[in-house]
């Protein structure tokens, strides 16, 4: 068989892969930002021992390993009394990991905006949550895309960790085809570039969402 | 101001002001009024609480004691602080534009956000308040687009476009270059002769001794003396107020005009 039979024969399967490593991206993103929206407002407006307690779940998910958080979860948990599969083992240990990481980015999109105008707001008469919508979080979206961006492209990498678990991701279906026809250095490249496609194409977009959101004279590059 | 001044009741009265931060005092009982119409000057060495007056007024910053009665309203106690902050306009240092905005729209959302008017509505009176400032042709700029007399103008349009029954300055023109401090107060000089309350904290002396009724002198959380313009240049009843006075002209020029 030759490589470009190799090729095309490898395709489905390995497709099938892509769509559970999309699946996997999709649902840690989801769990990131809507647990680290949660956490970025109570490190951000919550009184100190809620601001205590996310430090803590913060520093503690940042400095764990991703395959070490992964293992605990998936080998760890049933030893609780918890028995979940390894895929939403997977989505847990990774979700809590980017919930970490997407806090800081919403807390460094939300302080973005100056005290100047968050006084000028409720000069105006705005309470807080007029001006949380009307003044905080048009702005904070424009900050908050570029680190999102690449918070993205690393949860998207690491959804490959979920080989340790057995999850049949993009990198395993790799593994079976070369197991059988055993040629790494083909369905390697092939993965890689499949992951290359995935990070290049959103991250591409969500800089042109930057660029068309741009506000005018803000910024270094002036048009 | 008119002979009938003592049948109206002041716009503004602050009575024995009070704050401190922490250990130190800030504010130590403070009183003065404002009549409708009436135009008064703060001024005094930085720290002393100038700005924490005002910021008192429309309770940026709580007060720990003192009343502070804004036309009917007691400010210090009243749970609809919101609805004041809408009758005192608020112009400071640092301008406070919305960066997301355009010139236009940093005047009209306080009238669609908060007043809850028709966006045709505030358009229209957002173009009046810019035009009332001098500012038509870059409505539909960005702050950053703006140099700092303008931004300031916007900063004030947007806070006259509410329509507030006190002015309350803060440093309106200490983060702008001396060339675009004139168009600033040139602004604020109209806005007096229209007749609206105000009260100014600056260094700004020709101002003061041209649009001003009383100025008044603090320092370390009291007032020290309070006089006419006229009277506070030609010849202040203490010492302190006068090296102060002469510091200041030393600073930025004699209280010309």
């Amino acid at each position: 068989m030759d490589r470009l039979e190799l090729v095309q024969r490898s395709l489905p399967a390995l497709l099938e892969g892509t769509v559970v490593t999309i699946q996997l991206t999709v649902l840690i993103l989801l769990f990131g930002l809507a647990l680290g929206l949660i956490m970025a407002f109570g490190q951000t407006y919550g009184n100190r021992p809620i601001r205590f307690l996310v430090n803590i779940y913060e520093r503690v998910f940042r400095s764990i390993p991703e395959l070490v958080l992964l293992l605990l979860v998936f080998y760890g948990l049933p030893n609780l009394g918890f028995r979940i599969g390894a895929f939403n083992a997977a989505v847990l240990a990774l979700g809590l990991r980017a919930t970490a990481y997407m806090s800081q980015i919403y807390r460094g999109a939300f302080q973005s905006v100056g005290s100047d105008q968050l006084t000028a707001a409720r000069s105006l008469g705005m309470g807080r949550y007029r001006t949380f919508f009307y003044v905080i979080l048009p702005q904070a979206i424009r900050v908050f895309i570029p680190p999102f961006a690449n918070e993205y492209a690393i949860i998207l990498k690491d959804t490959s960790l979920a080989y340790a678990l057995g999850v049949t991701e993009l990198l395993r279906q790799g593994q079976y085809i070369i197991a059988v026809h055993y040629d790494p250095l083909t369905i390697f490249l092939i993965i890689a570039a499949i992951y290359f496609l995935l990070t290049f194409g959103i991250t591409r977009l969500l800089k042109l969402l930057e660029k068309r959101l741009k506000i005018p004279g803000l910024g270094a590059e002036m048009n | 101001m008119t002979d009938n001044r003592d049948e109206h009741k002041p716009l503004l009265e602050i009575k024995d002001l009070r704050k401190s931060f922490g250990d130190n005092l800030v504010l130590d009982g403070i009183s003065f009024s404002l009549n409708p119409g009436e135009k008064k000057v703060i001024i005094g060495p930085s720290g002393t609480g100038k700005s924490t007056v005002l910021n008192c007024i429309n309770r940026l910053i709580m007060p720990d004691g003192g009343e502070i009665w804004l036309d009917d309203t007691e400010v210090v106690g009243c749970d609809n602080i919101n609805e004041i902050r809408q009758q005192i306009g608020y112009v400071f240092q640092g301008f406070g534009l919305f960066h997301h905005l355009t010139a236009i729209k940093n005047v009209m959302i306080g009238l669609t956000k908060v007043k809850g008017m028709s966006r045709e509505e505030a358009e229209a009176k957002a173009t009046a308040e810019l035009e009332r400032v001098g500012l038509t042709d870059v409505s539909d700029s960005y702050p950053a687009q703006l140099s700092g007399g303008q931004k300031q103008r916007v900063a004030i349009a947007r806070a006259l476009a509410m329509e507030p029954m006190l002015m309350l300055f803060d440093e309106p023109t200490s983060a702008l270059d001396p060339e675009l401090i004139g168009e600033v107060l040139t602004v604020m000089k109209a806005l007096a002769r229209e007749g609206m309350t105000m009260l100014v904290v600056t260094h700004e002396m020709g101002f003061a001794r041209s649009v001003s009724d009383e100025i008044i002198f603090m320092e370390k959380g009291h007032i020290v003396e309070k006089a006419h313009p006229e009277k506070m240049f030609s010849g202040p009843e203490l010492q302190r107020t006068k090296d102060f006075l002469f510091k200041l002209d030393e600073l930025y020029g004699k209280g010309g005009d």
